[in-house]
């Protein structure tokens, strides 16, 4: 395996839905080819970082505010009909 | 080395209950749904107008949007994924407000090639996020994520944050299945491109930038 083609496989290999016998051509590749090693291991560590990452978590006051008003809207929207909202 | 599991999502079981319930004009039934995936709609809607009112204005007119069209929900997919393409829609609505001047798709900015090829191969620290404050990393990862085109990042966070399937993304992209794959590859690398300036190995001396 070369290492475009390694790259080309990057995504379904992290994502595990790569069949036996590629991913095994895969990880002789990754044995041996150290750039590939270190990109596959950083873009690992790139997904978990955002995933763990609690970005733009929703605050709790706000997200009241935002509930009461789409829970206000949608009675709304029961009495008057679906035209008028 | 592993791979990346996918973040367990919330029971579904008896959300369908919910949903014909919500259908039949049971505001309380819905306000359980929109309690279930409030947090996702205004991450999702922040990560792609990358405006805080904008994000709350996405979180309420998708809502609203889906209680209004419930009858549209088939049941064929989750409603979920059903809900996340309509904020998806709201979110890039404001977004082309914000930005008349360029044109705003998911299909844009997709044709430069050769931008998510690895250039930088230093390997990080251990920990890398340990490096910094809650809030520098915080602040290195909006600005780097929001660097990336709209396109790019809204598949990355819908699959890799939110941890929605390949199907389910393309699906609430309106993407072909191998769109999502090339998008995703190259966000991916892209992200982690441009955070190896942050979190490269650094006790050599002569890996630093």
């Amino acid at each position: 395996m070369k290492c475009s083609e390694f790259l080309q496989e990057l995504t379904n290999y992290l994502d595990g839905v790569l069949d036996e016998r590629t991913k095994s051509e895969l990880e002789d590749h990754l044995a041996w080819c150290h750039n590939c090693y270190v990109v596959c291991d950083t873009t690992k560590k790139t997904i978990e970082i955002y995933r763990d990452s609690q970005l733009y978590e929703l605050p709790e006051d706000l997200r009241t505010r935002l509930r009461s008003a789409i829970v206000s809207k949608c009675h709304q929207h029961k009495k008057t009909g679906p035209r008028s909202v | 080395m592993g791979t990346i599991q996918p973040r367990v999502g919330e029971p579904v079981s008896d959300e369908l209950v919910l949903v014909q319930a919500a259908k039949r004009g049971d505001v309380a039934a819905f306000e359980e749904l929109v309690r279930r995936y409030d947090r996702n709609v205004f991450r999702i809607a922040q990560h792609i107008t990358q405006n805080r009112e904008d994000a709350e204005d996405v979180v309420q007119d998708a809502f609203l949007k889906a209680f209004q069209n419930l009858e549209q929900f088939q049941g064929q997919s989750k409603f979920y994924t059903w809900l996340v393409r309509i904020a998806v829609n709201e979110a890039l609505m404001k977004l082309r407000r914000r930005r008349p001047e360029r044109t705003v798709s998911l299909d844009e900015e997709v044709k430069t090639e050769d931008d998510s090829l690895p250039r930088e191969v230093a390997d990080w620290s251990p920990n890398p996020e340990q490096q910094y404050s809650q809030a520098e990393l915080r602040d290195i990862l909006t600005r780097t994520i929001q660097g990336l085109p709209p396109g790019f990042r809204t598949v990355f966070v819908l699959r890799d944050v939110e941890g929605l399937s390949t199907e389910e993304t393309a699906e609430a992209l309106d993407l072909s299945i191998p769109a999502v794959k090339s998008r995703l590859l190259r966000a991916r690398l892209q992200l982690r491109e441009r955070l190896s300036r942050f979190f490269q190995r650094r006790e050599s001396g002569d890996g630093n930038k």
